[in-house]
């Protein structure tokens, strides 16, 4: 048993709005400078739909993430014999018209144009070139909301049958909210030449060192999320920190702090490194299940004992116990990891979303006689496309959870009208009371400090006296011989 | 690669690179502050600021809790709003005062010959040449910056020209919502009051307010917060895109739904909404209303006539007219009868003799015996106080009441119902024979109407339909042809609609906005909706009733607020106007408008207007309605000449007044608006986009108001020869209005057609209030940076605007000097009983009376050299303060006020000093009930008396509650139960309307008291509208939009979108990368295709209103035949040229126009009297057509 801790993100994807909050929280404080322009570390893709870079997903074609070689997994994106050709040439990476070529408008017309015999315009221009833009082709966020459901939405790779988005009587409509996954099996931090990404011992935070990239990109290509971006003005990687100058003070993340409609979840998981390798060799059906298996019981003393060996602190340890984490994803197993197929062990984790009934085509739209509550076959979106999404293929995951989701509300309608639910709704989605009492309030009145349960750092062993009486905070680098003094392991931090 | 690049690699915060993401997250201070934008959201912000630079906003998430069962709203904030700091340094930014060069360059010529600023103004006004050069030139460029100091002048002197030339009517403002900035909205509005200019409506023209409301509910809007949602166990969301538009709101509907409720969104396009439903019903779009009076069809006929359900019958006989007996009067036709009006107390022997019999209803007990309950309108207007309250008890001699639904059994009659798009139908009905005054009369109730107007028969003969497959009104048959929605789905519905409201006491809710509200027929759409919830026992209650989101209309403080605001503090009252009647004729759309017939083909007689200018001229001069300017004079000049002529009272100042109306020596305004004296000619516009967003028929503003030469119009002038009252010049006029002065901190629409364009602080640098609907709480809006550049808040532009207006007055308009207000008969008032009948002084029909037949006159004093100092100072006039017919004593508070806040002492008096925005916020916050416990004690005893019940209770554990600035910048603070509001919020329950109504009996402010299901005012009947009824869409070919057009015809749409609030964040750099970079205009796949337009196509939309220039988003998820232009545009950002014009392409208004809704015109009766935002036709716009075609080739 070799147990670590991971901070963890989850997404209630049925409460998901669309409205794209967080990717601005996230570009307001990480990524609105020059280089990043493009960046979306956080980013909100409408489902059915291409994403963002442009189907990403499809990864015959950028060559993201792992696949099984026998015995063991290797990386897709590295060829048998890696060459010094590798280095300069990559062949996967995304281009810019995969992201989006960054605008702007000449807004100082408005005020500033003369006198004429048209009204001012402020007209597109490229960020790229400066040049003018006669029309723009694409943006962070290009096929929202359906956005050319012809072009885009047709053309997800989780679609089961292209004609569901043909008609007006067949489609479905979802958010997916994005960060970099932090994954257990990081394919970008396995790429890199330079060691220049690493994860964190703390809080397993997947990082690239600003000061050790080279900006070769591998890790651009093997991140089969394509999370991992590269600043032209830097010529550096860069990608999601999980906020860590928050979180390590207990801070939520901006992303998560900012998600209006309260579908973020934040918190610890324990999980054994020692089952990480058998896993990753299950088939994609199995990799829910395998990955569940990974994360630990916070509660046993045997996991907390050899967690304390691997210098997990006693806050992260009781962080643990009430994490809504461990709760969403193994306790009551509604939250489903995005494209375990990848096998990176992706630690963000979805709670798949409902979604209405559907219509049936005629010269008027019917209701089907389904009651109050509906049921999971007449929902509007197929099983399976979540399936694809969120659980390898595996159609039964998912079942599992929309049971539980549809269970939980008939229960409590019951519980709110004072006219109580035959108990079996519960117990054949394989919930009882207190289960379903304790998941419906995580999914509602759980407030601010329960959806989010982040235990601060503990940096006392870093010197303090040394560094408040010698540098200061913030106001000088610290110099090398204090580092060398702090550092008691070969660090990354040259 | 080895599996132990994997493991942890022990850096523990050591590696020093790490320094490089946490310098970056570091920030020197965090200040509270809010977006002062029209969204409802009212979001508390932290704003972070780094180098005294604004970097970037989080949201707040200390909003207190409510009860233990009701989620936290935290975080509240959407995407919108944390874009918004980009705007404050952005090249959009208006950062100098500028001015249209053309009227800079006059403007110095002018002083370089006048060095009296009010004569240059007069000397380059009075040119025609000149005046044209800048009028003409609106919105062509070229823009000069300008000094504060000569800014100042120039607006100073054109308000004082146009004061001593035209009279203070001339002078008009716009600004919107006052509940997310209420200081900067006063700053104007207090300026103008004191002035005696013009304050424009605002939720009426925004087709924001449901006229429905204040029909049914003697109501302007007073909803559920949205954390009431999470008490519903039944929602229906209709014509409302909650995580669009209520982004903060909605995990409340998105959570109750793990409470077990269901969700039911009626949405024609798969809308975000769509996504949280348990149905999602493609109804048709504005053809919402024929589901709901379906669905009311089967209720009735299952759960009032198969079965009764003691909870619905005995709601309906407490809490709704429907026990009221209506009088039945012989028609026309065969022996059948036509409902008539309400039978009044004044036609019984035993209850003529009460005070305002005329306006007390009457009801039968279950012998049926004719009883006279309490709490009817006359009960609330009567010198004897405690008998307006909801107890079924007899008003003549005390005795309870068990009132009579129905007289079936008995006699029956035949009555002629007349259906829009079908047959007449004579259906019968149970009736009564009631002895009045006048003799025998025959009467029905509300009740046996609404089964016969529904068609449900109770095996009664006539034109019933015999079940529910019949296509006839109003069965769930019947009304597939226009929702789209199959019957089957109606019986469902209605079944567990029902249903619901047994199991749950009656918590059935529908949020409802503009998807529905924005249609012509908007009031007939809601009624249907509303007799929903009144038929399941569903408003009144926490969970149940219409919650109605359109427009921030909230400010929680509102008597005080509202006092200050439009400075009663020392003049009362103000010229208040309402933009839908000031726009349309003085935009000139009256001029392109058709005859009131051909919108109620067959239904008007000849003695009624033909024309709705018409009719809105009989509207003002019989009070119903305000007009400005009123006159055809000076409304100064009009008090000299009344003084002249040796009137010495204020009392014959008005006889004399109404005797020169009478005669035609004076005549009002709306009589003649295209006459150059009735112009409005100086208009001020803040916190806005008058221009753009807020300019239905934008292209109509352009050529008439501005007298730009792009504007786009290109209907034909349909009133000619149409209109009688209203002289028709054959010349239409262009650019009536001299200056065009804008707020603003952006280069929007409004701002590029400006004259003036002045740098305003943004909402991160200046300190105000901001309140919602859609929560309890006060938020503060406060400065994280002072005003960037040479922007300041519009509390001190307005400040030196005054100091400059009173500066150049001493010289002009140096002494005290009378005006003339001629105000509506108010709603809240006693004048709303004031004209039972309708009379018409004009033509004979009685004679000019003012608050009683006209107008209400008011004349008051104006000081203009004090103006400023008045501006700055606390009035006297503040001891005693109220809002919707309640009032309260403040005088111990404004004393201890002067001694708590800073003064200011001008000829040998001390007022509280209001220079600081920070002391008029205390000011509010002291002097309104909702912030200050004991002023809401006294606020319900007061109401009590009313009542005649100790509602003063309501206010305990509250006396010692006050809210002062301090308080809310540290966090955002619930308010307390306040009887000016109908909800009830202490000990943290949700707030949810009418509860005050349903628990403490308090009467709606309607002419029974009750909800009103049946409007008796003779317009209802005349047009078939006194019920609940259906009437959907115009008829495009009578909209005279896209005659002789082929090609792709689409219904035009414009619903809230997502990466904007009107037009605010359009011009956002990270809205527009989030979205598509423009203006896109979204179209069905196969209708694209059959027009050959592909996704991101430019394309143009134009009908005879204007053209809009954009780009197609083709999608599957929008319905044929209708295209979506998400609300609202900018013509600023990437705008092509359009194809037919060759002009820049236009706004979403640019398609649009407006056509008022003439029974929305009536006044002086009950709730239907006119309030400022309350009541009156709004700005429809819908009910719109377009022509979509490929920009190129």
């Amino acid at each position: 048993m070799d147990v670590r801790a991971q901070i963890v993100m989850a997404f209630h994807l049925d409460k998901c709005i669309g409205c794209h909050t967080c990717s601005l929280a996230c570009k307001n404080i990480w990524s609105d400078r020059r280089g990043t322009e493009y960046m979306w570390w956080n980013n909100v893709e409408t489902r059915p739909g291409v994403g963002y870079p442009k189907r990403w997903e499809d990864q015959e074609r950028f060559r993201g993430g792992w696949k099984i070689d026998g015995k063991k997994v290797t990386l897709k994106s590295m060829p048998k014999g890696r060459t010094l050709a590798n280095l300069f040439f990559q062949p996967n990476l995304p281009r810019i018209e995969d992201y989006y070529e960054p605008f702007d408008f000449d807004y100082g017309n408005l005020a500033g144009a003369p006198e004429g015999n048209d009204q001012p315009v402020a007209g597109a221009l490229s960020q790229v070139s400066g040049e003018p833009i006669e029309q723009i082709k694409g943006s962070a966020n290009w096929d929202d909301d359906l956005g050319g459901s012809t072009l885009y939405a047709e053309w997800d790779p989780n679609l089961p049958n292209r004609e569901l988005v043909q008609k007006f009587d067949t489609i479905f409509m979802q958010y997916l909210p994005r960060i970099c996954n932090h994954c257990l099996h990081p394919s970008c931090v396995a790429s890199c030449p330079s060691r220049a990404l690493y994860k964190r011992g703390e809080d397993g935070v997947v990082l690239v060192d600003q000061n050790t990239c080279r900006g070769w990109r591998f890790c651009v290509s093997a991140c089969p999320y394509k999370k991992v971006y590269f600043n032209w003005k830097s010529g550096k990687a860069e990608k999601c920190i999980f906020c860590y100058p928050r979180v390590e003070t207990g801070q939520v993340n901006a992303c998560a702090q900012s998600c209006v409609g309260r579908i973020r979840f934040v918190g610890v998981v324990l999980y054994d490194a020692d089952l990480v390798e058998a896993a990753l060799l299950k088939k994609d059906a199995e990799l829910v299940e395998a990955m569940r298996g990974l994360i630990m019981d916070p509660h046993d003393p045997q996991v907390q004992q050899s967690a304390a060996r691997n210098g997990v602190s006693m806050q992260w340890l009781d962080a643990a116990k009430n994490s809504p984490i461990y709760a969403l994803v193994k306790k009551f197993r509604v939250a489903l990891p995005l494209h375990p197929e990848f096998r990176t062990l992706p630690m963000t984790w979805y709670i798949p979303s409902l979604a209405p009934v559907l219509s049936v085509l005629g010269d008027t739209h019917r209701l089907l006689d389904q009651g109050i509550i509906p049921k999971v076959e007449n929902l509007r979106v197929p099983v399976q496309y979540l399936a694809r999404l969120l659980a390898g293929g595996n159609g039964a995951v998912v079942e599992e959870v929309m049971q539980k989701l549809l269970a939980l509300r008939t229960f409590m309608r019951g519980e709110n009208l004072g006219k109580p639910a035959d108990p079996e709704v519960l117990s054949r989605a394989g919930l009882d009371r207190e289960a379903a009492l304790q998941l419906y309030r995580l999914f509602t009145t759980a407030g601010f400090n329960e959806r989010n349960v982040i235990p601060p750092q503990q940096r006392e062993d870093q010197a303090p006296e040394l560094r408040r009486k010698e540098a200061g905070f913030g106001i000088l680098t610290r110099v090398k011989s204090e580092r060398t003094d702090l550092t008691q392991r070969g660090g990354k931090d040259d | 690669m080895s599996s132990d690049r994997f493991k942890d690699e022990e850096c523990r915060g050591r590696c020093g690179w790490e320094e490089f993401y946490r310098n970056r997250a570091q920030y020197d201070k965090v200040v509270r502050s809010i977006h002062g934008v029209n969204c409802t959201g009212s979001c508390s912000w932290m704003v972070h600021v780094k180098d005294g630079i604004v970097a970037w906003e989080l949201q707040a998430t200390d909003y207190p809790q409510f009860n233990a069962e009701i989620p936290n709203t935290e975080p509240r904030g959407c995407a919108r709003g944390i874009s918004f700091s980009w705007y404050l340094y952005s090249p959009l930014r208006v950062k100098y005062p500028y001015v249209r060069g053309a009227l800079l360059d006059r403007w110095e010529e002018a002083k370089g010959r006048n060095p009296d600023p009010v004569l240059a103004w007069q000397s380059m006004v009075e040119d025609p040449q000149a005046r044209a050069s800048w009028t003409e030139r609106r919105g062509m460029g070229g823009f000069r910056r300008a000094s504060w100091e000569t800014v100042e002048e120039i607006m100073a002197a054109s308000t004082v020209y146009t004061v001593k030339k035209y009279g203070p009517d001339r002078v008009i403002g716009f600004s919107p919502i006052p509940a997310m900035s209420m200081i900067s909205y006063a700053a104007g509005t207090r300026f103008l009051s004191l002035l005696g200019g013009v304050a424009l409506s605002f939720y009426d023209w925004y087709c924001d307010l449901p006229p429905a409301s204040p029909q049914v509910w003697g109501e302007q809007t007073d909803v559920h917060e949205s954390a009431d949602w999470y008490n519903a166990s039944y929602i229906v969301v209709s014509g409302s895109n909650v995580p669009m538009t209520r982004s903060p709101d909605t995990h409340f509907l998105s959570e109750v739904r793990y409470r077990g409720a269901k969700v039911v969104v009626m949405s024609p396009d798969y809308s975000m909404a769509s996504k949280f439903a348990d149905n999602w019903l493609p109804v048709a779009q504005g053809q919402d209303g024929a589901f709901w009076m379906a669905l009311c069809h089967v209720i009735l006929k299952e759960y009032y006539v198969d079965r009764q359900v003691p909870f619905f019958t005995d709601y309906v006989s407490r809490y709704s007219d429907l026990p009221f007996l209506v009088k039945l009067q012989p028609g026309e036709e065969n022996g059948s009868y036509l409902a008539g009006e309400f039978l009044r107390a004044e036609e019984l022997e035993r209850g003529a003799g009460l005070e305002n019999a005329a306006w007390i209803l009457c009801m039968a007990d279950r012998s049926g015996q004719v009883r006279i309950p309490k709490g009817s309108i006359g009960s609330r207007w009567s010198e004897k106080k405690g008998d307006w309250n909801l107890d079924l008890v007899d008003l003549v001699d005390g005795a309870p009441i068990d009132p009579a639904l129905s007289f079936l059994g008995g006699e029956t009659a035949p009555v002629l119902f007349r259906f829009a798009g079908s047959a007449d139908a004579v259906r019968s009905v149970p009736v009564h024979r009631v002895a009045t005054v006048a003799g025998d009369t025959l009467v029905t109730t509300v009740f046996d109407l609404l089964l016969a107007q529904f068609g449900v028969s109770r095996g009664l003969p006539g034109d019933y339909p015999a079940d529910y497959d019949a296509d006839l009104p109003f069965t769930p048959k019947w009304q597939e042809k226009y929702s789209a929605l199959s019957a089957e789905t109606v019986i469902t519905m209605a079944r567990e609609w029902a249903e619901n409201g047994i199991d749950s006491g009656g918590r059935n809710l529908i949020i409802i906005g503009s998807g529905v509200n924005h249609w012509y027929h908007n009031d007939l759409l809601y009624r249907a909706a509303i007799t929903a919830l009144i038929l399941t026992g569903s408003v009144g209650r926490n969970g149940g009733g219409l919650a109605h989101y359109v427009g921030q209309e909230k400010v929680a403080p509102f008597a005080s607020w509202m006092a200050l605001a439009i400075a009663y503090d020392w003049v009362k009252p103000m010229r208040q106007q309402s933009a839908p009647n000031f726009y349309y004729l003085h935009s000139d759309q009256w001029r392109y408008d058709r005859p009131i017939g051909d919108y109620f083909p067959g239904e008007l007689g000849p003695e009624f207007p033909q024309h709705l200018a018409d009719l809105n001229a009989k509207a003002v001069r019989m009070g119903w309605y305000p007009f400005a300017p009123h006159f055809n004079q000076s409304t100064l000049a009009l008090m000299r000449e009344a003084q002249a002529q040796g009137c010495r009272s204020d009392e014959e100042i008005k006889t004399w007044l109404a005797q020169r109306l009478k005669a035609g020596t004076t005549k009002f305004a709306s009589d003649d608006p295209d006459d150059p004296v009735n112009f409005p000619r100086l208009w001020f516009i803040w916190r806005g986009n008058a221009i753009a967003a807020s300019a239905k028929g934008h292209e109509y503003f352009l050529k008439h108001l501005l007298g730009t030469t792009n504007s786009s119009v290109s209907a034909s002038e349909a009133a000619k020869g149409k209109v009688n009252d209203v002289r028709w010049h054959e010349e239409a006029p262009t650019g009536k209005v001299d200056l065009v002065v804008d707020l603003n901190f952006r280069m929007d629409t409004s701002a590029v057609y400006s004259d003036i364009v002045l740098p305003s602080a943004t909402w991160y640098e200046k300190s105000d209030l901001n309140t919602t609907d859609l929560h309890s709480f006060v938020n503060c809006m406060d400065a994280a940076v002072p005003p960037v550049w040479e922007s300041r808040t519009d509390w001190k532009i307005f400040t030196n605007l005054a100091r400059k207006v009173s500066e150049l007055s001493e010289e002009h308009l140096p002494e005290p000097v009378k005006d003339v207000i001629a105000h509506a008969l108010s709603h809240d008032s006693p004048a709303e009983i004031s004209q039972r009948t309708v009379c018409d002084w004009k033509l004979g029909e009685c004679e000019p009376v003012p608050g009683k037949t006209m107008p209400q006159l008011s004349i008051v004093e104006r000081d203009y050299p004090k103006l400023y100092q008045r501006y700055l100072s606390l009035g006297p006039k503040m001891t005693r303060l109220g809002a919707h017919g309640i009032s309260y004593d403040t005088s111990d508070v404004c004393e201890s006020l002067a001694r708590q806040l800073p003064t200011r002492s001008w000829q040998g008096e001390r007022y509280v000093d209001l220079s600081d925005e920070r002391v008029v916020a205390d000011v509010i916050l002291s002097l309104a009930p909702e912030t200050n416990g004991e002023l809401a004690r006294r606020a319900y005893q007061n109401l009590g008396e009313r009542v005649g019940k100790p509602l003063e209770e309501l206010a305990r554990g509250s006396e010692n509650f006050r809210l002062y600035w301090e308080d809310i910048v540290k966090k955002p603070r619930r308010v307390i139960n306040s009887p000016v509001w109908s909800g009830l919020v202490n000990g943290g329950r949700c707030y949810a309307p009418f509860v005050l109504n349903v628990e403490h009996g308090v009467p709606w402010r309607t002419l029974s008291g009750r909800q009103s299901v049946y409007l008796d005012h003779p317009y209802y009947a005349l047009f078939h509208e006194g019920l609940p009824t259906f009437k959907g869409k115009l008829d495009p070919a009578m909209l005279d939009e896209t005659q002789g057009e082929t090609g792709l015809i689409l219904n035009y749409l414009t619903p809230h979108g997502k990466w904007s609030i009107h037009t605010t964040y359009r011009d956002n750099l990270k809205m527009l990368t989030l979205s598509r970079g423009g203006v896109e205009l979204w179209v069905n796949d196969q209708d694209a295709a059959g027009a050959g337009i592909e996704d991101n196509e430019p394309v143009e939309a134009y009908n005879s209103n204007g053209v809009v220039t954009c780009r197609a988003i083709v999608s599957s998820r929008i319905p044929r035949g209708a295209c979506i232009l998400y609300h609202a545009t900018e013509r600023t950002v990437d705008m092509k040229k359009s194809r037919k014009t060759g002009k820049v392409g236009g706004v979403h208004n640019s398609l649009t126009r407006i056509r008022l809704k003439p029974t929305l015109l009536v006044g002086a009766y009950a709730q239907l009297s006119y309030n400022f935002n309350y009541w009156g036709a709004t700005g429809v716009n819908r009910d719109c057509y377009v022509v979509v075609r490929k920009l190129k080739g």
